[in-house]
């Protein structure tokens, strides 16, 4: 019967002319390429990546190409384009360009240098925080989605609450009980993991029930702790965070990162959960693939997108909430610039010196409306329910 | 139904215990001190310090100040540590400051992005819609402080009318007509600035809602009766597409308290994001964490009522 | 065939879809036409172009991206396709209405079952509020749904997909239509339902003496209900004739395919036909014949020329020459 199929197929050629093959890059790229203002939005973003690393190189160093906080304090508040007064400066004075494209700001400092740096500022931010918050967020997700279905038993919640205190009463100097607690709870995963056969078969007594007792189940756990984040107002989070601690620039990211993770969370979840349900994964399952093999073979694939546009969007937004920061004067110490800070500062001389304040605004604005103008292209691409719709 | 909001209410009561744990411990185990406390503060001597402390509570162990402190506030007896007035008081005074701005905010959003929504998702890929995309797009890209700078200068050098504070100072015994158009002057860019970010996202999201609905089968059957156009648009299109904006009237409530920080500290406006700002200025503690616990308590009453919404709205769900 | 005896007479109707720089022909020159009460199939593959066809003459082709090209549709003395989107408005529902295929998407989630019945009723007839009441227990009576007067009140969901396929039935009566078009109105419904559904299309056509545009992929519906049957394969009228004629004497291979391909017991133990290859995809379509590949019988002017359609008498056509001239030679 078999035999019989192969040679009916053998014989018989398909002589129609066929769809064009198309790889899914290919198809991407050609949904990609229709929507003109995603085109605009990558090339600014490339242009806006390469400023920003040439941005690093430029005034970065000992003796900057551009250097971004050397002082001309007779050379204040000059407009864009003006030529720099040569009596006044010393030779090590004077602008790199032998003009000051962007002008300069209050203290005499050329604004181009400090937007090149404040660029790479910028683009760190964006990128490490959403960076982490994605990780988080992947991570919790694909969690609560793909197990979420397991329970959490009372004697896990009782060695982890031991572990954190004692870790934390170690790291507040209280060595002893801490150090007491860590060892109780070490002795107990010990006992726990040695005892692990037996107790299988062994009938329990009724206090060892009480600890193996169901408690939450893990999708509900996680996804309490994300409405326990979303409780709170994020802007203002943030801001308390940055002001208690140190001003940083990587305090900034990590605070970004952590308190932005819970819409990836959120819908890789979802996807996982809908995925989960599908055949292919049921399929695989039957074909005894291991669970993370099936999660990062076959599930990861199909939730890479709409993490993909989440995170692009994500990006312009920790872009601005950086910019805010500083604008509040939180952030990145003087004399380093970001946008925010070149602006806020320049926001006392909006009438005199204008474009202390639109410089870096319209760049603001220009590079995170790319962003989410590629994000937004990408969503559509990616999208194959979306395509039809539009 | 009622099994229902039970268990949805103790669940928001829950997570509210946690927030405020959480809140208190990002506080307190944070480093740095608030600089009445601080004893590199040179203001202080090392007496009046300790003494400090001690009315805070500050030499107490964790767990006593968070009991305490949440003991203070439901009893209405929180103060302030920077002028020690109450601040249940002090925060209601703001909110009621902040409140004109949130409503018209809110409103101008509302009536705004429903039919810039509605009119870009009928006619898709016109000159409208595209339009309003791209300018929507613009508004969530323009960071607020910059806008609000540029709104300024227009309307300062176009109209030569002071727009910063709540009043032009030294008003006193102007006519009432012209105090009333001052009061308008001032609070129409700071509502303008917190709707525009509402606006962008919500027509977009109206937007997309209807597009969605428009490509369901049941609207292929309300053309296919002979419904005119505009039935089967405001009709049976909308009627769907509102089922999810309805459970966002709830997740308004946050935005009473949230406002926004950076518009407030611009226009000088005393509301509550100002006084926030300020209070985090002074690592007021207590002006902090009851800001945070209200706003938490205003986003779960938001998402409750939002579930309660959607219960009576939407015919499917019958519990 | 009397002319006047004619409800609904589709003649070289084109839909094309443009999508980027593909053009999908998915209605490729379709004639057919429906008399008065008579119950006609639209027999074809998915994706041949039979549901656009229909759509086409509600003019509910969404455009962009779908097109109408070229073609007639004459219902009443008047082309359907000059007519004002206002004065189609009037047809729909009114003289021609439809039942679509998904009974659970089909029907408006957050509206009751009587708001729905009454609101083409509304639109069209003039009638007060008491008597529209009236009518829209008496349709839902009719499509056999017990309890019509609680009925009303209730919402989509809480109906079975039975119910609610018999409420879409009870919309497409409810201006006593001329014709009513059903697209594949049992396909998502179980067999036994299924059954009960076209016993009600039959019981209403005898009872109201309208017309029925039935279409399916179901051969076997296609012979429990049609009075004369049309095939369609990707985008073209592959055969038409009665009921009789197609299933005894098929003269397009296609057709011969398809009854071929049928499950019976006088085949049982022996491996089913089944038609090589696939359906072609709309927008690349083989030239000449779009069945020559999957064909049989395949001549090279096959993969040239467009066949044309052959007349065996009484109203039996088939577009396939090459099987043509074989009959002519043999008698």
């Amino acid at each position: 019967m078999n035999l019989n199929e192969t040679t009916v197929t053998k014989d018989f050629h398909l002589e129609e002319p066929l769809a064009p093959k198309q790889t899914r890059l290919e198809e991407f790229w050609l949904l990609f390429g229709q929507n003109r203002l995603a085109i605009m939005g990558l090339l600014i973003f490339i242009l806006f990546f390469c400023c920003a690393i040439a941005g690093l190189f430029l005034t970065s160093g000992s003796k900057p190409i551009f250097d971004p906080s050397l002082i001309r304090l007779e050379e204040k508040l000059r407009p864009p384009f003006s030529k720099p007064n040569l009596d006044l400066l010393e030779p090590n004075q004077v602008p790199t360009l032998n003009f000051y494209l962007m002008g300069t700001d209050d203290l005499g400092r050329d604004v181009f240098a400090r937007m090149l740096q404040g660029a790479w500022v910028s683009l760190t931010v964006g990128f490490v925080a959403v960076g982490i918050s994605v990780l988080i967020g992947i991570f919790m997700g694909g969690i609560a989605g793909y197990f979420g279905q397991h329970y959490i038993k009372i004697d896990h919640i009782l060695w982890t609450l031991f572990l954190v205190s004692g870790t934390g009463l170690v790291l507040l100097d209280v060595t002893l009980s801490g150090a007491a607690l860590l060892l109780l709870c070490l002795a107990y995963i010990v006992y726990v993991v040695l005892t692990r056969h037996r107790s299988r078969k062994k009938a329990h007594s009724s206090w060892r029930a009480m600890l193996h007792t169901n408690a939450v189940s893990v999708d509900t756990l996680i996804m309490r702790i994300v409405d326990i984040m979303l409780c709170f107002p994020s802007f203002f989070l943030i801001l308390t965070v940055v002001a208690i601690l140190p001003a940083s620039i990587y305090n900034i990211m990590i605070v970004i990162g952590l308190t932005s993770w819970m819409g990836t969370t959120r819908f890789v979840r979802a996807e996982f959960l809908s995925l989960r349900e599908q055949d292919f994964v049921a399929a695989a399952k039957a074909l005894g693939i291991g669970n993370f093999r099936i999660i990062f073979r076959h599930m990861m694939p199909n939730a890479v997108a709409p993490v993909l546009v989440s995170a692009t969007i994500g990006i312009a937004s920790a872009i601005l909430t950086e910019a805010g920061l500083s604008f509040l004067g939180f952030g990145v110490p003087p004399p380093n610039a970001t946008w925010g800070n070149i602006l806020s500062g320049g926001k006392n001389f909006i009438f005199d010196a204008p474009w202390l304040t639109f410089i870096p605004g319209i760049t603001i604005l220009i590079v995170v409306l790319s962003f989410n103008l590629f994000g937004e292209g990408l969503r559509d691409a990616l999208n194959p329910k979306l395509r039809e719709r539009h | 139904m009622l099994s229902f909001i039970g268990r949805s209410f103790v669940q928001k009561i829950i997570t509210l215990f946690f927030v405020s744990i959480v809140s208190f411990l990002i506080i307190h185990l944070a480093p740095g001190k608030p600089s009445q406390v601080d004893p590199m503060n040179p203001k202080f001597t090392p007496e009046v310090v300790e003494r400090f402390r001690k009315e805070f509570h500050l030499d107490k162990p964790l767990y006593v100040q968070y009991v305490y402190f949440y003991q203070d506030l439901f009893t209405g007896k929180t103060v302030s540590w920077k002028d020690n007035q109450s601040v249940l008081k002090k925060i209601w005074e703001r909110f009621l400051n902040s409140l004109p701005l949130f409503i018209v905010g809110t409103l101008l959003t509302w009536t705004l992005s429903f039919p810039v929504g509605i009119r870009s998702a009928i006619f898709r890929k016109g000159i409208f819609d595209r339009t309003a995309t791209f300018l929507s797009y613009l508004l969530i890209s323009i960071p607020g402080f910059f806008f609000a700078y540029v709104l300024i200068i227009f309307v300062v050098t176009r109209f030569h009318v002071p727009v910063i504070g709540m009043v032009t100072f030294g008003i006193g015994d102007a006519s009432i007509p012209y105090i009333l158009m001052d009061r308008i002057w001032h609070m129409l860019l700071p509502s303008v600035l917190v709707a525009t970010g509402g606006i962008a996202v919500l027509s977009r999201y109206v937007r997309s809602q209807m597009l969605e609905v428009e490509g369901q089968d049941y609207i292929r059957t309300a053309r296919a009766k002979g419904l005119p156009p505009e039935q089967v648009h405001y009709k049976h299109a909308l009627r769907n597409a509102l089922l999810p904006f309805v459970t966002m009237f709830g997740l308004i409530l946050p935005g009473l308290i949230g406002g926004s920080v950076i518009i407030e500290s611009i226009f000088s406006w005393p509301g509550m994001g100002r006084m926030a700002y300020e209070a985090i200025l002074a690592r007021d503690y207590p002006i902090i964490l009851t800001v945070n616990f209200v706003s938490a308590v205003l986003v779960l009453a938001g998402t409750f009522i939002s579930d309660l919404l959607y219960l009576i709205v939407d015919p499917r769900i019958r519990l | 065939m009397a002319d006047d005896n004619r409800l609904i007479s589709v003649q070289g109707l084109k839909v094309y879809f443009r999508s980027g720089h593909a053009c999908a022909r998915a209605v490729d020159g379709v004639s057919f036409e429906v008399r008065k009460k008579e119950t006609v199939c639209i027999v074809g593959e998915s994706g041949c172009g039979k549901t656009v066809s229909a759509l086409s003459i509600l003019g509910l082709v969404t455009t962009p991206p779908g097109e109408i090209i070229d073609g007639r549709i004459v219902f009443a003395g008047q082309n359907l396709l000059e007519l004002s989107e206002k004065e189609m408005q009037k047809i729909r529902g009114n003289h021609i209405a439809m039942v679509f295929q998904e009974p659970l998407t089909s029907l408006n989630p957050v509206f009751t079952i009587g708001d729905q019945i009454s609101e083409a009723v509304r639109i069209h007839k003039k009638i007060g509020a008491e008597s529209l009441r009236e009518k829209c227990i008496r349709l839902l009576k009719d499509v056999g749904i017990p309890a019509p007067e609680q009925r009303l009140e209730d919402y989509p969901h809480q109906l079975s997909g039975g119910q609610r396929q018999r409420v879409m039935i009870a919309m497409a009566l409810a201006c006593d239509p001329d014709l009513i078009i059903a697209d594949e109105p049992t396909t998502a419904l179980d067999v036994t339902v299924q059954a009960q559904i076209l016993e009600l299309f039959g019981a209403i056509q005898k009872k109201q003496s309208m017309s029925i545009l039935y279409i399916t992929h179901d051969l076997g519906v296609v012979a429990a209900i049609a009075d004369r049957v049309y095939v369609m394969y990707a985008g073209m009228i592959a055969e038409q004739g009665n009921t009789e004629q197609i299933f005894r004497n098929a003269r397009h291979p296609y057709t011969q395919g398809l009854l071929a391909s049928l499950p019976s017991l006088s085949k049982r133990g022996k491996r089913l036909y089944s038609i090589p290859g696939s359906v072609p995809n709309p927008a690349y379509k083989p030239a000449g014949c779009p069945f020559h590949p999957r064909c049989p019988h395949k001549a090279p002017s096959c993969s040239t020329e467009y066949p044309k359609m052959c007349d065996y008498g009484q109203g039996h056509l088939a577009r396939c020459p090459i099987l043509f001239q074989d009959k002519g030679h043999h008698t």
